[in-house]
């Protein structure tokens, strides 16, 4: 590896920290589910392995546990997921990469959090950096629920309650200092936490999809009021 | 134990396809400034509504505590632009106020 790639892979390391500690208690939860509901060790760590999407996983050992038909619980996880195209779809215009065999592993990696990380850097995005971040994330993810099948909840409760704020927490101080420097942002985040506010509280439609539903409306909205300068650059 | 190989197997796969697609589709033609825009204006959606309003529900019967948690991420990431600091601190804080009150 060379000295920029190797730079690189250091600030992603350190850009992935947080997800990853975010990451760890909700892991050991997945493989505490997972054992209490009669899985076993094996599916528990195929689930992270090859799925890694924390939302389905939980949903998914849930609909087994009452039974619910394989098809329909593929079919309830292909709909929770599709908001992983939007954000797919946002990251390919910053990636630029020669290297175009291995967008696909980046592909695999793409979840809320890393996405979260990746889309607010400014500058263009190497895939050793991305890489980097979505690996870090991933294998927190899966040790973390194997880990928590083995050992169940070994840290104390007090610690594993405050750890469920980190993922907010950082999705807060990744806006934060972004809605600082631009109205924009301010508009379009408080616009779709609006929207996702209201579609909960209303109960139009199944809440699993109100996500994605609020993401699509608020960025469409953000077309039409926001100014059209930069072609949409949002200066942050 | 019953093996669950082949429901893990296809949530896998139709988790994979909309992450992978839009790299396929979209890494070499020039994007129309509109889609443009709305793409550059998905992380900043995403993450508001990622946030809320499921953050004040993070903790169920902590909601001090959660309180306690997003006003310490606020101001640090406010105050400094340092992710680590923002969630071991918010984390941190939760925690006393979980603990102590």
């Amino acid at each position: 590896m060379n000295k920029c790639n190797k730079k690189e892979a250091l600030s992603a390391l350190k850009d992935a920290l947080p997800i990853a500690i975010g990451y760890i208690p909700i892991a050991l939860a997945f493989g505490i589910i997972s054992k209490t509901n009669q899985l076993s060790l094996l599916d528990c760590f195929l689930f992270s392995f090859m799925v890694f999407a924390g939302a389905s996983q939980f949903i998914a050992v849930n609909l087994i546990s009452s039974a619910v038909s394989g098809f329909q619980i593929i079919f309830t996880t292909a709909i929770m997921n599709s908001r992983h195209f939007l954000m797919s779809a946002s990251l390919s215009t910053k990636i630029k990469s020669p290297r175009k065999k291995l967008l696909p592993l980046v592909a695999f990696g793409v979840t809320d959090e890393t996405f979260s990380v990746l889309a607010t850097k400014n500058k263009e995005l190497s895939v050793i950096y991305s890489l980097v971040v979505n690996t870090t994330a991933y294998f927190s993810w899966v040790l973390g629920s194997v880990t928590g099948y083995l050992l169940g909840s070994f840290l104390p409760d007090a610690v594993q309650a405050s750890m469920k704020i980190a993922l907010y927490s950082m999705f807060i101080a990744i806006l934060v200092p972004s809605m600082k420097k631009s109205k924009e942002v301010v508009i379009l985040a408080l616009l779709s936490g609006g929207i996702h506010t209201f579609l909960n509280f209303t109960n139009f439609i199944p809440q699993d999809n109100n996500l994605i539903i609020s993401i699509i409306l608020a960025s469409l909205l953000g077309l039409i009021i926001l100014p059209k300068e930069d072609e949409g650059e949002v200066k942050s | 134990m019953k093996s669950y190989f082949f429901i893990i197997l296809g949530m896998a796969i139709v988790t994979f396809i909309p992450r992978l697609l839009p790299f396929v589709l979209m890494s070499k033609k020039e994007i129309n400034p509109t889609l443009k825009r709305f793409l550059n204006y998905i992380p900043y959606t995403a993450l508001g509504a990622l946030i809320i309003p499921n953050v004040f529900n993070a903790i169920p019967n902590h909601q001090g505590a959660v309180f306690g948690g997003i006003i310490t991420a606020i101001v640090l990431s406010w105050w400094k632009d340092n992710i680590i600091l923002s969630v071991l601190a918010s984390v941190g804080s939760t925690f006393l106020i979980i603990q102590y009150i």
